[in-house]
């Protein structure tokens, strides 16, 4: 039995890990009350550029790297939506469309129209002593690789600012009621211009993650959706980091599945499990409606101001 | 005041505080310079707690313990008791009126501002508040009271300033003021030079026949804003009729909307005839798509109905007949409607509501906003559709306007509805119930 | 170049730009509504799946009638494709934005499992349905180029559309709930909710009847990649068209022909086609800018207490 679910455990962890990394980053962005279609385009530019810094550095200062592309796109959507008050929606998937094809373009010119790829350094499994050795948890848990171990440390560190800081407090009063917030004295606009800006990098580092520590290259569009399944995740996870991380492991878990259903013998067609997260998602947003409640402000501000 | 609180910026002129100018280019910068407002619509947040609430605009790291003890301090030193881990959403109107002081106090304001305070208290709760607030000002404090209760004005007050129609008609020290001065420069002692229309259509006189054209028996209606709801709700309304409603704190407009068809009553009958014309208090929200041409927003009317084609060149033609009677400002009709002037766009409601002669007119708070010379015509215009025998029934936060239009009035408090007599200090003292004695049925 | 080159080319811009009218008219009309349909590239597949499916399925029975079928059987299912979407806004007030683009990676797996399955044509090498026989296919209008009869189908589409919209009650409705639902439900008595149910299930149509119509007209077979994304093109064009169908009608050939383009620059230059869809998301985030600069500068509606009580009549 342990056969079967070991693996299958690992592999929820692992696919889980970019999601995780896109969906809190999402999370922050939601609670100051703005919907960041763009993820997508943060991924795979973070993808790509984890691909090239990863020939020049190490496998941290390339994670680092792709954060920042991340970041770098995010920052074209935060101009756009803060300043501009541009359609949100619109403005994030002209966002994704631009780093998909972006990407895609830098890509095909740099290694060949084959899309032939250079393998680059890739961050490898480091199981944790003893921990590792747990039984059917420890290896899904302890034995991959360490940028999954920051995760561990940075969901609760999440709470804690969202929560026990007044900047986490001004945060949430700014995705529930702006005018309350401003009227308090939060800067509304700042605020979420670095919530966007946060979003970014973490979609970035989701990116780096599916290259570096995972994929080991990079493909044309090989963020696959994933931005908007994280965005479906924050939903689930009821825009709390706990819950966030709960859910892009049930996703992850979900994306695993056929691996499982694999060595059982079970013979679906693999297009099936592909189209599974999508799937999930869907399913998850009709399933949790009229039960969650948004940031306040959330729905109000896609059309814009 | 908002402008005070940085919340809006002013266009001439410059703010000084204690003689030094200040640039209080937003709320962040007013509370730094000791400004504290209690806005008439709470500016909290409801999923919130007080606790929360009370912080929010802080630095550094939150405790909720420490924050809590703090509040409850305040609470003591000022009287205002509340429960620092509440969610807003479970506190009354009057609890969150003491968050937001507590909030400002808790800023260390040295200037408070109150936005009409007693609209949301009782009675004795007004007593209590102006208590504090005379113990906050010998503590050394200055307070601004917005207020349009002259007797809180004449008994509080030290200074009193008067301010109609965007404008500053009178200054003075309280002492120097009796309540029929007051009174005379808050409602205008020389009405305006003779309005002719209104002139004209005041003086012919109105036979109001027949069956009642709106008929409520016993409605129910549910308040949106509102954890109070009408009840037992009867009204009459003829054709030929003004009908005005009072009320505070939107009441109105959930009862109006039902009559005009726009929602449904929760109990009761409410017979209302096929053709209303309705026209809604926020113009630019409800009535009218702003970007829309004129002859586009008069082709609004019924169009859930219509089917096939639309007629354009006949649309357009009626509506330079209709911009024509009803004297609309524009260039063309082509204009779209959100370039025109308020008052403008009111009367383009009006005549759209007005042009396929509706047996009803509803309207609410049809001349929010407007000038006197807007004003006037409105008037002069829903008397005119009374004369051609429609029943009217509006609503107004003007009192003044009620004992001009109306030929009844009613108000609404306490969930539900009296006639009272046409006279103006009758109908503001049914509204704020400060003296019960002057309402016609209790 | 010769006269025949000549041609050729011209034909070939027109044949691009039919599937790009049509999605475009698809996501104009949805966006005038105010549904964010980024769903065309799904319905399209879907579409065009229904179509080759039912060719040929009927096709030897129904002879040259079967295209008039396919084509009308291609638009239901992209309308069928999209009221998902549109049931689980209803209902369950899901962002039409995610749940379309989760159908079109949905709908790519469904091609993808047909096409190497159920549909996969008899010799079982190739991961492509069987090529459609001469009678099934849409008639070229334009000897010597592959222009074919969608493109007058794409261009008919495109003028009714503006008509619809401009002329027709039903259109003043949907232009009307688009731009100020409150105002269009409280003035107009409109039934917003409907109107939108009913926009959004006629862009996938739309979208449906793009895809039936490449198979019938251009690619004589149902194959993954069958759609190199008209369906996110389609957004610049309806954007760039300021979603006025007519207008469609030229971006659409304006898009067609950076396409065309593109493809020439990666043969010639070496230049990765890909670069058109970074013009075309440039393209939309110009005209988004465009909008909101002129927005910012032009007269705030304001709530009632914001309205300068000195207004001059």
């Amino acid at each position: 039995m342990t056969e079967i679910i070991g693996p299958f455990l690992e592999g929820a962890v692992r696919t889980a890990t970019p999601l995780a990394f896109a969906a809190l980053g999402e999370t922050v962005v939601e609670r100051s009350g703005i919907i960041n279609v763009g993820l997508e385009g943060s991924i795979i530019c973070g993808a790509f550029g984890g691909l090239i810094a990863s020939s020049y550095e190490g496998t941290w200062l390339a994670l680092a790297a792709a954060g920042i592309s991340g970041m770098a796109v995010s920052t074209l959507f935060g101009v756009f939506v803060t300043r501009l008050r541009s359609d949100q929606v619109i403005t994030g998937t002209a966002i994704s469309l631009l780093s998909l094809g972006l990407t895609g373009t830098l890509y095909r010119q740099l290694y060949g129209p084959a899309g032939s790829a250079l393998t680059t350094a890739t961050m490898s499994i480091l199981p944790v002593p003893l921990l590792s050795s747990i039984p059917w948890i420890g290896p899904a848990l302890f034995s991959q690789p360490p940028i999954t171990y920051t995760l561990y440390a940075f969901v609760p560190a999440l709470w804690w600012w969202i929560y026990r800081t007044h900047a986490g407090l001004g945060l949430r009063a700014v995705g529930e009621n702006p005018e309350a917030a401003i009227a308090a004295g939060v800067r509304a606009a700042h605020v979420q211009f670095a919530a966007i800006l946060f979003g970014g990098f973490m979609g970035g580092v989701a990116g780096g993650t599916l290259v570096i520590a995972q994929a080991g290259t990079f493909a044309e569009g090989m963020s696959a959706g994933r931005g908007f399944i994280a965005i479906a995740i924050v939903v689930l996870g009821r825009w709390h980091p706990v819950g966030v991380a709960l859910a892009a492991l049930i996703f992850g878990g979900a994306s695993a599945l056929q691996y499982l259903f694999q060595t059982m013998g079970w013979n679906l067609p693999y297009q099936v499990f592909l189209a599974l997260p999508y799937l999930l998602t869907l399913l998850a947003l009709a399933g949790v409606a009229g039960r969650v409640s948004a940031p306040a402000s959330l729905g109000t501000w896609i059309r814009g101001w | 005041m908002r402008i005070a609180f940085g919340m809006i910026n002013h266009d001439k002129g410059e703010i000084r505080i204690n003689g030094l100018p200040a640039d209080l280019r937003s709320p962040r910068a007013a509370i730094k310079a000791g400004i504290g407002m209690v806005h008439q619509h709470f500016m909290l947040v409801p999923t919130m707690t007080v606790a929360e609430n009370v912080e929010l605009g802080g630095t550094g790291k939150y405790d909720e313990r420490q924050s809590a003890d703090r509040i409850r301090q305040l609470s003591d030193e000022t009287g205002l008791t509340l429960d620092p881990l509440a969610r807003v959403s479970s506190l009354s109107l009057a609890g969150q009126q003491r968050l937001e002081i507590i909030k400002a106090l808790a800023r260390h304001a040295r200037i408070l501002i109150l936005d009409e305070p007693a609209a949301v208290l009782a009675p004795a709760e007004s007593q209590e508040l102006f208590t504090l607030i005379r113990r906050l000002v010998e503590s050394g404090r200055s307070v601004v009271l917005i207020t349009h209760k002259l007797q809180d004005a004449e008994q509080y007050a030290d200074d009193v300033s008067v301010l109609r129609h965007g404008k500053l008609v009178l200054s003075q020290p309280v002492s120097e003021v009796t309540m029929e001065s007051l009174a005379q420069s808050m409602l205008g002692s020389a009405r305006m030079s003779a309005r002719p229309l209104l002139q004209k259509a005041a003086t012919q006189p109105r036979r109001t026949s027949g069956d009642p054209v709106i008929r409520l028996e016993n409605v129910s209606v549910e308040r949106i804003s509102s954890p109070r709801d009408l009840h037992n709700i009867d009204l009459d309304v003829r054709a030929g009729e003004i009908v005005g409603i009072a009320a505070l704190d939107g009441a109105a407009a959930d009862l109006l909307r039902v009559i005009a068809g726009r929602c449904k009553p929760i109990a009761g009958k409410s017979t209302t005839p096929e053709k209303v014309g309705f026209v809604p208090e926020d113009r630019q929200h409800d009535a009218l798509i702003g970007e829309f041409s004129i002859f586009e927003n008069i082709a609004l009317k019924d169009i859930g109905r219509r089917k096939g084609r639309m007629p354009w060149s006949d649309i357009r033609r009626d509506a330079d007949a209709l911009i024509k009677s009803f004297d609309i400002r524009a260039p063309t009709t082509r204009t779209t409607a959100r370039t025109l002037s308020g008052g403008n766009q009111q009367k383009l409601v009006l005549a759209r509501e007005l042009s396929d002669n509706p047996v009803a007119l509803i309207a609410e708070n049809p001349t929010w906003g407007l000038d006197i010379q807007a004003m006037a015509d409105i008037h002069a215009r829903l008397r005119v559709a009374a004369l051609n025998g429609c029943a009217v029934l509006f609503y107004s936060s003007d009192i003044e306007e009620l004992v001009d239009l109306a030929d009844r009035v009613l108000v609404i408090r306490n969930g539900g509805i009296n006639e009272v007599e046409r006279v103006a200090e009758t109908i503001g003292n049914a509204l704020l119930g400060s003296s019960p004695s002057s309402q016609i049925d209790s | 170049m010769s006269e025949l080159a000549v041609l050729a080319l011209v034909g070939d811009m027109l044949v691009r730009a039919t599937p790009l009218i049509l999605t475009g008219l698809a996501v104009a009309f949805a966006f005038q509504a105010g549904i964010l349909n980024i769903g065309a590239e799904g319905q399209l597949l879907i579409g065009a799946t229904c179509s080759a499916a039912i060719t040929l399925q009927f096709g030897e029975t129904l002879g040259g009638s079967i295209i008039i079928v396919s084509l009308i059987g291609g638009s239901l299912a992209g309308a069928g494709w999209a009221a998902i979407a549109a049931e689980l806004r209803a209902r369950f007030h899901v962002l039409e934005v995610i749940s379309t683009i989760m159908l079109n990676f949905i709908a790519l797996y469904i091609v993808s499992f047909l096409v190497r399955g159920p549909l996969q044509e008899p010799t079982h090498i190739y991961p492509q349905t069987e090529t459609m026989p001469l009678y099934a296919r849409l008639p070229t209008i334009l000897p010597g180029t592959r222009l074919h009869a969608g493109f007058v189908l794409a261009v008919l589409a495109g003028v009714t559309g503006w008509w619809i919209l401009q002329h027709s009650a039903a259109g003043f409705r949907l232009r009307a709930a688009g731009k100020n639902s409150s105002a269009a439900r409280i003035a107009g008595q409109i039934d917003v909710g409907r109107t939108t149910r009913n926009v959004f299930l006629m862009s996938g149509a739309l979208a449906g009847l793009a895809g039936a119509v490449e198979i019938h007209g251009v690619t004589f077979a149902l194959y993954e990649n069958l759609s190199p994304g008209y369906g996110y093109t389609a957004i610049a064009v309806a954007l760039l068209a300021s979603l006025n169908p007519l207008l469609v009608i030229v971006t659409g050939l304006f898009f067609g022909v950076l396409e065309a383009g593109a493809n020439a620059l990666q043969r010639d230059a070496g230049i990765p086609s890909t670069i058109a869809s970074v013009i075309e998301a440039l393209i939309i985030l110009a005209v988004l800018a465009v909008e909101s600069i002129r927005n910012l500068h032009a007269p705030q509606p304001g709530s009632p207490s914001d309205t300068p009580i000195a207004d001059l009549t």
